[in-house]
């Protein structure tokens, strides 16, 4: 294991041009299953060069927390991202952590996103914090629980080990443990990226929202920028879920014809497990703030079961 | 003169007694008072640093000194120190808080000129550092029982410091109580290893349990669980620990919950690695239970505090457990034969031991200057602090981060390699009980995550936004000396959490002596940059690598503004406000509204309480006055110490009727002990 440099590059610009993109196909999906038109799938990348053209307002309550916070979420979750195999078997920066670091390096985003919407003095924004740290408390336990089961079973809580193991021949895809750890960990994809039915990215001002209302005093290119980093973290999550469970075509050795196929298994897996997203923010209505724990604490039950499946179904 | 070891800690010993005994000298010049005894402190601490550093350094092989600090006055009791590895990273974690709580107690101590006796303060402080250091380093039961009562005494003078409070007095009387229910069951404990062993030096007592009768061993293991648990804070032990923490001055909180009850730490793992012998099964789970339990209530319970000190005293519990879940793993793994492991969750507990040491004690200085600047510890009075506090404000923020767990600080890397333990736990057994090693894992992340809530709640509510009240308002910057002492202490988060393959190294010879293994060449890869769990494939973390992954990445942000947003301009405005006229302090979110969705989740553990009164004349909506009060249940308070408290009162009545008053009664009683005594031994 090593620090492959140009493939540090090479993921950062991945991960920085993909991220708009998944989002924008998750939108446009919705829309068409909702009977609309919907936005072209590549209107991500022009918001973004918008909010980075306009003029920025900043509360006047605000400090410098609340400034440096898009910049902080932004490069965390551009670190978390190479950290996390996208296309090859070993992630560019595997050696400088595995899942758990992962997940830190995510949470030290949603902290500084927190920080950032109190900080401007404004209801809204205290709300937001208040439901994601909630949110994100409660999904933590799953999500380590399903981690575990995954890192057990290839022994090592390293990404790249854990891909390799799954290539390795008698590797079982949907066995009862990582049938059971992925629902769980797609029950936390959904809180954490605040997908319906946890949070709804569609909606504004409404007294329900909670990652749109931390954003919300943000402007020009600081909201492009939180806006990017959510992106990017989306994505970090959803090739997590992909490439955990399912490691099948990332490239082991780097070849061009090795990456390539890579980068075609990763896309088709984006796009099926982007497919799931949206089926399922299409089919579930938004849930209750305090029904939430329930769903999460659902998570939680799968995740244990699936760690004592590893050793009921041996 | 040649520093060695020995020298500096006597140094620092006699430099802590000359600080005690010039506090009571100039008891009456407080500026004086003040800076000789907290500089006296803060030399010793130094001197003491040193003392351990340079023990720790010679590594494994390095002899530890041993001296008498002076002539036994009876037989039997020797008043004698030593530096074994132990004892050494024991006084490198008091010493180094000593020297930035006394360097911050310098500024902050000039709160109370005029208005309380700095001498006092300053010599009770001494004391306790003193008793502290000795505690740690006495290498016999006698002197360490000796330093543990003094310790306990200071502790409780300096509780009660500001006793024209009377929550200052309750807290004091509280801790006293608790304190000394755990030199009982520490000396009971002690007696029995004595029994054992004949003698009561501390190197006699190595493995003292391989020849002790099993359920004897178990009943001091017991003993020593419940006596230093409390001394550490442990659930359901813990209650003295909220009420004295937050009533100390912040100085001595610092104190307290940085090193106080570590001794409860250090004192469990010299007992429980040194002296028990091969622990059975049910030891380890017990304390990994127990730990675990700790770490998720202690949380949750700081989740509904609003009194920022009170906050930071339940985050102790918290961490106590987490260091509880280190070494609880490292019983089990003793048991189950697996040394190695054994040693990484050791070293994850030690480790995480240090970290908490120096966060909570960055904490509480930091909620020391908030205080002496707005005169309250509700935080629903705070608020808007960074802009008047700035200093103070990012040094709190890098402890709320560190103990967040939260990458690239020291919390980050302690509680990886407790996930690591944990996680290859999983593997060492075939029966059920493996199941408790990712479980506690899944309340370990619970945990952290409601930390990070819980700090987000404590920084935001006290530092950012508008002010809520004219004290925060017209908050000012905190003292120099005192910006200093929280200097040192952030740069020690910094410095633990990227630089801990080097730190590890200095375990070396604390892991040889209690489990037999050295760690830091395994659990360190590529030239000292990154952090393993035993082997490079089952897990690597590089803290350092990370902040300069994310320090290589900042010019993208900055590129993409310069391309796209370069003629941009900022403009400074209000808040929105809904078209409403304007935002005021009142509109914010409260600390008590930011943790009620998890008051709410949790409300079968707190029970919440809820009042609203309002008074009307038409209708409910437009209220003239409005109460609202609301409160959670202390379970143990309630469920446990309440009833105790009332079975203790009402058998105290029972017995009084024996002291009737009457001097013939009395004599009668003495009589009558006669008669039965000389009945007794006379048949």
């Amino acid at each position: 294991m090593n620090v492959d440099l140009s493939a540090a590059v090479a993921q950062t610009a991945l991960l920085l041009l993909l991220a708009p993109l998944l989002s924008g196909l998750i939108k446009n999906w919705k829309a068409k299953l909702q009977n609309r038109r919907g936005a072209r799938i590549w209107q991500p990348y022009f918001d973004l060069v918008k909010y980075l053209r306009k003029d920025m307002v900043i509360s006047e309550h605000a400090s410098w927390i609340f400034s440096v916070t898009p910049g902080v979420i932004f490069l965390t979750a551009l670190s978390a991202g190479l950290m996390v195999p996208l296309v090859t078997a070993n992630a560019p920066l595997g050696l400088f952590g595995g899942a758990i670091a992962v997940v830190g390096v995510l949470a030290l985003g949603r902290f500084f996103m927190a920080l950032g919407g109190l900080d401007p003095a404004t209801t809204f924004g205290g709300m937001g914090s208040s439901r994601e740290m909630t949110i994100a408390a409660l999904a933590e336990p799953a999500m380590m629980l399903a981690i575990f089961t995954v890192a057990t079973m290839a022994g090592s809580t390293n990404l790249g080990q854990i891909v390799l193991a799954g290539q390795e021949p008698g590797w079982k895809f949907l066995d009862a443990p990582h049938a059971l750890a992925f629902a769980a960990m797609f029950i936390v994809l959904l809180a954490e990226t605040g997908r319906i039915p946890v949070d709804n990215p569609a909606t504004h001002l409404e007294l329900t929202m909670i990652h749109e209302a931390m954003v919300l005093e943000y402007s020009g290119r600081n909201l492009a920028f939180a806006e990017w980093g959510a992106a990017i973290k989306q994505l970090v999550l959803m090739a997590l879920l992909t490439n955990l469970f399912f490691p099948l075509g990332l490239a082991p050795v780097v070849t061009p014809a090795a990456l390539g196929a890579g980068l075609a298994f990763f896309a088709a897996k984006l796009l099926i497990l982007a497919g799931a997203v949206v089926l399922v923010e299409f089919t579930n209505a938004k849930l209750r703030l305090f029904r939430v724990p329930d769903l999460l604490s659902a998570a939680f039950i799968l995740a244990t079961l699936a760690l004592v499946s590893t050793f009921l179904f041996r | 003169m040649n520093f060695t070891p020995a020298v500096l800690l006597a140094v620092s010993l006699c430099g802590y007694a000359i600080g005690a005994g010039g506090g009571l000298l100039f008891l009456r010049r407080e500026r004086l008072a003040n800076l000789f005894c907290f500089g006296a402190s803060a030399l010793s601490a130094l001197s003491g640093l040193a003392a351990a550093m340079l023990f720790l350094v010679g590594g494994a092989g390095a002899t530890a000194p041993q001296f008498e600090l002076f002539p036994a006055p009876l037989p039997y009791l020797h008043f004698s120190v030593w530096l074994d590895p132990l004892s050494a990273f024991f006084l490198l974690l008091v010493s180094l808080l000593g020297v930035a709580i006394a360097i911050y107690s310098l500024g902050y101590a000039r709160g109370y000129f005029g208005r309380k006796n700095v001498g006092v303060l300053g010599a009770l402080f001494n004391a306790l550092a003193l008793a502290t250091t000795l505690v740690v380093t006495a290498d016999n039961v006698w002197l360490f029982l000796v330093a543990w009562e003094i310790m306990a005494l200071a502790a409780y003078c300096l509780v009660s410091f500001e006793h024209e409070k009377a929550e200052a007095r309750q807290a004091g009387v509280l801790y006293f109580i608790m304190a000394h229910i755990d030199a009982v069951c520490v000396i009971l404990g002690f007696l029995m290893l004595f029994q054992a062993a004949g003698d009561y030096g501390f190197a006699s007592l190595h493995d003292i349990g391989a020849k002790m009768p099993p359920g004897r061993r178990d009943a001091a293991f017991l003993l020593f669980l419940v006596g230093f648990g409390i001394k550490a804070g442990v659930v359901p032990l813990h209650i003295w620990l909220p009420a004295a923490h937050p009533v100390a001055p912040s100085n001595v909180s610092a104190f307290m919950s940085g090193v106080l009850i570590k001794t409860g730490i250090y004192g469990f793992a010299r007992v429980a690695f040194d002296f028990l012998g091969a622990p059975p099964l049910w030891w380890g789970v017990t304390v990994l239970t127990v730990g675990t339990i700790s770490a998720v209530l202690g949380v949750l319970y700081a989740l509904m505090e609003h009194d920022l000190k009170r906050l930071l005293a339940y985050h102790s519990i918290e961490n106590i457990g987490i260091i509880l879940m280190g070494l609880g793993a490292a019983l089990i793994f003793l048991h189950t034969g697996n040394p190695l492991l054994a040693t990484l969750a050791l070293v994850a507990g030690l480790y995480h031991t240090i970290n908490h040491a120096v966060f909570k004690g960055l904490l509480f200085l930091g909620a020391g200057a908030v205080l002496h600047a707005t005169h309250t510890r509700n935080m629903e009075e705070m608020g808007g602090l960074i802009r008047r506090m700035p200093q103070t404000a990012l040094f709190f923020l890098i402890g709320a981060v560190a103990i967040s767990a939260l990458p690239p600080l020291n919390g980050f890397v302690s509680e990886w390699l407790t996930y690591q333990a944990l996680l290859q736990g999983f593997g060492t057994t075939n029966s059920l009980m493996r199941l408790i090693f990712p479980l506690s894992g899944a309340m370990l992340a619970l945990t952290s995550a409601l930390a990070a809530a819980c700090f987000v709640k404590a920084f935001g509510i006290t530092f950012l936004a508008q002010p809520r009240s004219e004290h925060a308002a017209q908050a000012h910057e905190a003292a120099p000396t005192m910006l200093l002492g929280m200097g040192l202490l952030a740069g020690a988060c910094v410095a633990l959490g990227l630089f801990s393959v080097q730190f590890v190294r200095l375990l070396d010879p604390l892991t040889q002596q209690l489990t037999g293994q050295q760690l830091s060449a395994q659990l360190s890869a590529a030239h000292g940059l990154v952090l393993t769990s035993l082997t490079e494939r089952s897990g690597t973390v590089s803290t350092l690598g990370l902040s300069l992954t994310g320090l290589c990445l900042v010019p993208i942000p900055f590129a993409l503004a310069w391309v796209f947003a370069r003629r941009t301009k900022v403009r400074v405005g209000p808040t929105w406000d809904c078209g409403q006229r304007s935002l005021t302090p009142r509109m914010e979110y409260t600390a008590t509204g930011f943790s009620k969705p998890i008051r709410m989740v949790f409300k079968a553990l707190f029970r919440p309480h809820r009042e609203v009164q309002r008074e009307y004349d038409f209708s409910p909506y437009f209220a003239k006055t409005l109460r609202f009060d609301s409160h959670v249940e202390e379970v143990f308070e309630q469920q446990i110490y309440r009833p105790a408290r009332v079975m203790i009162l009402r058998a105290a009545r029972r017995v009084r009727a024996l002291q009737a008053g009457s001097i013939h009664v009395y004599l009668l009683y003495i009589f009558g002990t006669l008669v039965l005594l000389l009945l007794l031994f006379a048949i």
